[in-house]
């Protein structure tokens, strides 16, 4: 790597020698990382808690299969308006 | 909402805007809520400033940042109570269901709060030469009077947004205010600038053009979005 | 969005990544003035740019909600700033140790794109805050729409204005991504595009994850329990 000739329209820094440079850099670059892995770990939680209650309704709904089309046909006013939403969300 | 039959009579918007209009200065005039407070604030503000700047007068950028904050900070005040009447007492709903355009409920809101602006800058300016800039202002009125024009459309526009968004939500009069200081930051920029030559000396047509530009913008979106906010 | 190509775009940011993380410390040259503090600004600029690009986007979905008042707008507009607020936040992080390390202060008033991003992000702050105190959905949805057009529009506003008011007054703080030679220049480049694809991912996740706990939440209750 190669010092670049001085041509660049950059402010210099006033007092700060480079090597000082390190230190904060890595602090940035972690911090930004630190921030992705938070909420990787987050949407990990989240997933595992969404599997957990669609097998639950899995099973649940293979229960109640022959009363479905009954619960279906009248659903109330609010799953109809949610069930609108997930149409056009889905 | 049911279509109206042609043989009503529809009602024009520049009436509706005037009927508005007149309730609700009627109503500050009997009540006299909004805007005394306001001026009252500025005038106390001032005193504020006074003993926390350690200071007997003030000019250029530091009187111009005085004025200013004071100006805002009032004006979020009157922006807090806007709406609250009619929303507490169904003056919305009714306004809804009258066969007018609902644009014209933004025109009458703005001019209301700019009615109470211009109340407030002539009380807060008058004060503000009095107590903290003594003879800058006199200097180059003209000016000044452009800027605080210009500064109370962009804070209208925004203003009644705000107002409106407000005014439904639980913690209305926490709200309000934190969205309007953001929003103003540019409006504060202008103004303080372009103010800050005209309490010293000098020109400063720049700033002005900011301001044109934050009002054009925002009063587009404004009527462009405010229908809205008061649909149910 | 499916299975599948949430998975593409997961492992294509990954790869992103990794050439974008190779490309800052083993390609880009150190620059002459700042030395190697200046690898920050592939991190903080494309953070920076993302972020305001997510808030302008979740206003242009929010105007699509508004106009045919489909929920799924109102969702992605929602999630689109809710990532942007995360990624300014980042930002103003990087920006604030880049401030740190090359002017000794955590916080510089004469940089214009951290003091306008510190004005936007305080704006954005309000908007969970608007959300989740109005109890109606569909007003709920109605009011962030307008508030997410409202602050779309003024983010320009703002920059234009901060820029305004320091121009005059003092230098760049922290140097500016124009005129940048060559291997800066493709390091730059793959910085946005590795940071704008994290951005797209991160988003997708997020919508695949409400989508399916709305569609959980319905079906529990047309099988009648919570």
């Amino acid at each position: 790597m190669s010092l670049l000739p001085a041509a660049i329209p950059v402010i210099p820094a006033t007092a700060v020698p480079p090597n000082t440079g390190d230190g904060y850099v890595a602090g940035a670059y972690i911090v930004f990382f630190l921030i992705v892995l938070v909420y990787v770990a987050i949407m990990a939680l989240r997933l595992t808690r969404l599997e957990r209650n669609v097998r639950e309704l899995r099973t649940r709904g293979e229960g109640l299969r022959p009363e479905e089309p009954r619960a279906q046909a009248q659903p109330t006013r609010e799953s109809a308006q949610e069930s609108e939403q997930e149409r056009t969300t889905a | 909402m049911s279509s109206v039959p042609e043989t009503l009579p529809t009602v024009g918007t520049r009436q509706a805007v005037g009927a508005l209009l007149r309730k609700d200065l009627l109503v500050e005039l009997r009540t006299l809520e909004a805007a005394p407070g306001m001026a009252l604030f500025a005038v106390s503000t001032f005193v504020v400033f006074h003993f926390a700047l350690n200071r007997n007068s003030l000019e250029g950028d530091l009187a111009a940042g005085v004025l200013w904050v004071t100006l805002l900070f009032a004006a979020i005040l009157g922006v807090n109570r806007l709406f609250v009447a009619d929303a507490e007492q169904g003056g919305i709903d009714g306004f809804l269901l009258a066969p007018v355009d609902r644009g014209a409920m933004l025109l009458a809101k703005a001019t209301t709060l700019l009615a109470y602006l211009v109340v407030l800058e002539l009380v807060a300016v008058p004060a503000f030469a009095l107590l903290l800039a003594g003879a800058a202002v006199g200097h180059e009125l003209g000016g000044l009077v452009a800027v605080l024009a210009l500064a109370d459309l962009g804070i209208a526009a925004i203003g009644v947004l705000v107002a409106a968004l407000a005014v439904r939500t639980r913690a209305r009069d926490l709200i309000g205010p934190l969205l309007a200081l953001p929003l103003l930051v540019p409006v504060a920029i202008g103004a303080a600038r372009a103010s800050a030559p005209l309490l010293a000396a000098g020109h400063g047509g720049r700033w002005l053009g900011l301001l044109a530009l934050y009002d054009l913008v925002f009063g587009l979106i404004a009527y462009a979005v405010f229908d809205f906010l008061l649909e149910d | 969005m499916s299975g599948r190509s949430l998975r593409t775009l997961s492992i294509a940011s990954v790869v992103a990544m990794a050439i974008y993380l190779g490309l800052v410390f083993f390609y880009a040259p150190i620059e002459a003035e700042e030395g190697f503090l200046q690898k920050i600004f592939y991190l903080h600029v494309p953070l920076a740019i993302v972020s305001l690009a997510g808030f302008v986007i979740g206003g242009l979905m929010a105007i699509a909600h508004l106009r045919t008042r489909e929920a799924r707008w109102d969702l992605r507009s929602y999630v689109t700033i809710h990532m942007s607020l995360i990624f300014g936040l980042g930002a103003l992080i990087t920006g604030s140790i880049w401030a740190r390390g090359s002017w000794g202060h955590w916080w510089v008033w004469s940089e214009p794109t951290l003091v306008s991003f510190l004005i936007v992000m305080l704006l954005y702050a309000t908007y969970q805050p608007l959300r989740f105190s109005i109890e109606d959905p569909d007003r709920q949805a109605r009011y962030a729409s307008v508030f997410a057009i409202v602050a779309g529009a003024f983010v320009p506003m703002s920059f234009l204005a901060v820029r305004l008011s320091t121009a005059y007054l003092h230098p760049r703080v922290l140097g500016s991504s124009s005129n940048l030679p060559g291997p800066m220049q493709l390091t730059f480049v793959v910085a946005m595009a590795a940071i704008g694809l994290l951005f797209a991912t991160m988003c997708s996740y997020e919508l695949a994850a409400k989508r399916t706990r709305i569609l959980v939440k319905s079906r529990s209750r047309i099988l009648g329990y919570r």
